[in-house]
């Protein structure tokens, strides 16, 4: 099998292949390297840089901002895959809690009329701190700690892994 | 002077360069029908180059720990940039390479390349597959969904099984009696650092060895080539099989971007320790096999129970796997048929069992 | 050892005084019975004396310590049956079923006698017996209407809370079929005998019996318990309200509710039924054989149009949740993350039950409202998974590219070796 080293050439040879031909071979390899590089190197510098929308993890969400809330009225908010209720008690300080109703998971909300946490579908009623107190439900909604942390209002999950 | 001659020169004066490489440049690979199969070793080291990169990427993004695993994973996926690209290349290179590790295996096996002297290189080498699937065990976990933290559960209780020391085994892959977030923190370490570390030195060993004692040839073309020195066809591995070897690692990598492209890999379910089982929890294909083995066996072979009696014998097989090559006959003698045989057999044996595995509900 | 001989001598004074104590326990205790002699000889009999001990050691009355004749009267402590069942010691033979809530009464009304063993147990069943339909009727002389022993069993009587108990919240519609359903024993009363078959088709059933779900109603959350009557046509809302309070908050400011009350018409049960409640879908709004608006309404009239505009909305919310559902599973099943927007389909899905739920005020302007908020929703979500749907797509034209990337260095690399090799 001939060997090859680009550079060496047998004396008295003629001269090796037209140019052309041989630059073109250069250039697409050149162009093929050059190409998938890209390819390769333009994912990852785009990956290396971080996403606008920080991951805080599961545990904990920014249920709402400070002033958002008037005393004695609630928002939903999301938590995950599912929805929560942060609820501005009319002392002025606030809960938060899962909404998925135990009972056929409806979302519930805030009457600030009963100041309790109801549920629209079949008037299951929780009071402020999830535990179920009438109608249907069977078990009181899951809690969550809140804490205010400059104009944000977080909402944490109680468990550890 | 041009530029490459340029920085050669450098290096030279500092590093004796040239005198470095050049048995880098003096070496040959075989030429012969078979040659082919020369590529699997290169690919897998590709794919484990591969694996380094997308991991040490991932690594940027992962936390570890039950809460956070899973919703980092789905960061991942959803919101980084490329995020799905690399997770998914992560998951399928991490599966073409256990394949290609021991496609490699079996054909140094059937090329008897383990023969004197190469017996370090076929016992690095299965150390090295034995990592790979103890990458692919602990990184299965990592993404802490139902899948996983059941495979992992099932997987964890048949090392248990092992007589004496199973269950201080199994407490202690699991950091604990059950598998816990301590058990992916613990898996965690031996993904990204144990097993790297030992993977690194155990490949360095492997590949130095390839490189001082050249590439083997099967025992048949060997004899004819010593009878008949002009015979022998031999290719300069660097520029020619260097470059041909580049050519299937780009082949590699496409595949892979496809891969990824066209079959993401799945998110799965945050996995939940309360919840049952799925039913028909399986392990992953490559350890389908040993699975499907272990639920073929009678709960009682004789006085022995039957669980154990397969934990036992898989690990005497493995055992007897690695020393190989120390049962080949040293001199040039016909190499012994039965060991040929037995490749043969293990081969049938796990593809076999892994389609049976598959199929089986 | 005549140190061990003595402990093993204060063993064994241990140990008779321990065997000694347990029969003692054990006959006071009577076995969780007290002195009860009736049952030695009606323990053997045959139906309808026999009353087994494994039976009445079931009975909540015997565990509580109660015999025979604390309701029979006589003698529990005499072995002749002479002395046992004697007129003397008050024996009362067969109790009367016109007897029997007066009797059950005499205790159970009694809250000073109730305290003793169940202080919250109510004590005012008699008294709603009275009031009801079965009361009234075993007043005047009906005796083939329900007494206490007709519904929670005798001589097995257990706690409404046991499951096994035949007026457990699971049990209950069953046991008020045994009379209510046998056609030939309610003949000449006048009321239908299909509630318990049409019940059994229910929603309300299914919740109950099916997946276990106690705050579903059975007959005696609608109909009352010992005071059991029907709630009266003008008040069934009232019932249904107890636990569909939106829908009936929603009814009583409508025009229905009005109009149904000067028509003598029962409310809820016009359009849902009574017993053979079915989960209510859109077609009731429709035109077809489930419709129920054109039982009254003539078609054409400003109401037809009301519900033509009701049934359109429905179902264009309906329809507009499905479109987004099958993109984003379309996007989904090419590998794209779209959790967000299949949360807020659950948002969508929300608005279309409360739609539903607002169509009983029968007033267009809210009904829209509420459909509207949920077209809103299931559009941005059609949004999102068409803009998966592109994604997926910009992500193959990039596996093209680089695909054709890594085929151009391919075919350079064939042409190279070729060339170095020639």
């Amino acid at each position: 099998m001939a060997t090859s080293d680009e550079g060496i050439k047998n004396p008295g040879d003629r001269p090796s292949a037209p140019v052309p031909r041989r630059g073109f071979i250069e250039v697409l390899l050149g162009a093929g390297f050059l190409a998938t590089a890209v390819a390769f190197i333009y994912p990852v510098l785009r990956y290396l840089v971080p996403p606008k929308a920080s991951d805080l993890g599961s545990d904990s969400v920014v249920a709402g901002r400070v002033g958002e809330l008037k005393p004695n009225s609630g928002k939903i908010f999301r938590f995950g895959s599912r929805p929560g209720l942060l609820i501005r008690t009319a002392n002025g300080d606030y809960r938060a809690m899962s909404a998925v109703c135990t009972h056929l998971s409806c979302t519930v909300q805030y009457r600030d009329d009963l100041r309790q946490v109801w549920c629209a579908c079949h008037n299951g009623k929780y009071d402020l701190n999830g535990r179920n107190v009438s109608g249907p439900p069977p078990r009181p909604l899951e809690t969550y700690e809140v804490q205010v942390q400059g104009d944000e209002i977080f909402a944490r999950r109680r468990r550890e892994s | 002077m041009s530029p490459v001659n340029k920085v050669r020169n450098w290096l030279d004066q500092r590093f004796d360069w040239d005198a470095l490489i050049a048995p880098l440049r003096k070496k040959t690979v075989p030429m012969h029908g078979l040659s082919y199969w020369y590529f699997l070793g290169g690919i897998t080291l590709f794919l484990f180059l591969i694996q380094v990169l997308t991991g040490i990427l991932l690594l940027l993004y992962y936390r570890p720990g039950a809460n956070e695993a899973f919703e980092s994973v789905q960061y991942i996926m959803t919101q980084v940039k490329f995020g799905w690209l690399i997770r998914s290349i992560h998951s399928w290179s991490a599966n073409l390479m256990i394949f290609t590790a021991f496609a490699h295996m079996f054909s140094v096996l059937f090329l008897k390349a383990y023969r004197k002297p190469r017996e370090l290189t076929w016992v690095s080498g299965v150390v090295l597959l034995f990592l790979v699937m103890g990458f692919g065990f602990s990184g299965y976990l990592l993404p802490w969904n139902t899948l996983a933290y059941f495979a992992t559960k099932v997987g964890t209780e048949i090392t248990g099984q092992v007589p004496v020391v199973g269950r201080p085994m199994m407490i202690f892959l699991r950091g604990g009696e059950d598998v816990t977030g301590a058990t992916l923190s613990r898996f965690f370490g031996f993904h990204v650092a144990v097993l790297p570390g030992l993977a690194t030195m155990l490949i360095l060993l492997h590949v130095l060895l390839v490189q001082r004692q050249g590439i083997s040839v099967p025992p048949k073309l060997e004899a004819r080539w010593t009878a008949n020195p002009s015979a022998r066809r031999e290719m300069k591995f660097f520029p020619n099989f260097m470059l041909r070897e580049l050519m299937a690692w780009y082949v590699a990598l496409g595949a892979l971007g496809a891969l990824a492209a066209l079959f993401p890999w799945n998110l799965g379910v945050k996995a939940d320790p309360f919840a049952s089982a799925p039913a028909g929890i399986k392990p992953e294909w490559y350890f389908l096999f040993m699975f499907q083995t272990l639920k073929l066996i009678p709960p009682k072979v004789w006085f022995l129970d039957g669980e154990v009696l397969g934990v036992l014998g898989f690990g005497l097989i493995g055992l007897l796997w690695l020393l190989l090559p120390f049962f080949e006959s040293a001199g040039p003698s016909r190499p012994k048929r039965w060991i040929t045989a037995a490749g043969v057999f293990a081969l049938a044996y796990m593809v076999s069992m892994s389609v049976y595995g598959y199929l089986a509900k | 050892m005549a140190i061990l001989r003595n402990k093993l001598r204060w063993f064994g004074a241990v140990r008779l005084a321990g065997l000694a104590g347990f029969v003692v326990l054990a006959a006071c205790l009577g076995f969780g019975q007290a002195a009860n002699s009736c049952l030695n000889c009606h323990s053997g009999l045959p139906e309808p004396l026999g009353v087994s001990q494994e039976t009445f050691s079931q009975d909540i009355h015997a565990q509580k310590g109660l015999t025979c004749a604390s309701c029979h009267g006589g003698d529990p402590n005499a072995d002749d049956p002479e002395q046992a069942m004697s007129r003397k010691a008050g024996w009362k033979g067969k109790i009367e079923r016109k007897q029997i809530p007066q009797l059950c009464g005499s205790c159970h009304g009694d809250p000073a006698y109730i305290r003793q063993f169940n202080p919250s147990l109510r004590t005012d069943q008699l008294a709603q017996y009275y009031t009801s339909i079965h009361g009234k009727r075993l007043a005047m002389g009906d005796t083939k209407v329900a007494v206490c022993t007709d519904c929670h069993s005798v001589h097995d009587l257990r706690a409404p809370s046991d499951t096994r108990s035949t007026v457990n919240p699971v049990n209950v519609a069953t046991t008020c079929s045994r009379c209510h359903s046998d056609a030939e024993y309610m003949k000449g009363y006048g009321i239908p005998t299909d509630q318990f078959a049409k019940y059994s088709t229910s929603v309300h059933h299914q919740a109950l019996a099916v997946r276990g779900d106690l705050s579903a109603p059975t007959c005696t959350t609608c109909h009352g318990n010992h005071g059991a009557a029907p709630p009266g046509v003008d008040r069934v809302q009232n019932v249904c309200a107890n636990c569909h309070t939106f829908q009936a908050q929603m009814y009583e400011k409508s025009s229905h509710f009005k109009a149904f009350e000067a028509a003598s018409l029962p409310g809820c049960v016009v359009c849902h039924s009574n017993h053979a409640i079915a989960h209510p879908t859109d077609a009731k709004l429709g035109t077809g054989p489930d419709s129920v608006c054109m039982r009254c309404h003539a078609p054409g009239d400003h109401c037809d149009r009301a519900r033509a505009n009701f049934y359109a909305g429905l179902k264009q919310l309906d329809l507009s949740i499905k479109n987004a559902d099958q993109v984003l599973s379309v996007a989904e099943a090419s590998g794209m993350e779209v959790s967000a927007a299949r949360l807020a389909q659950d948002q969508a899905r929300d608005s279309l039950t409360k739609a539903r739920v607002t169509i009983h005020s029968f007033q267009a302007d809210l009904v829209n409202q509420d459909i509207q908020v949920g077209l809103i929703i299931a559009a941005k979500d059609l949004q999102a998974g068409k803009a998966a749907m592109v994604e997926r797509n910009y992500r193959r034209i990039g596996l093209g590219v680089s695909l054709l990337a890594i085929a151009i260095a391919l075919i350079g690399l064939r042409l190279y070796i070729k060339k170095i090799e020639q």
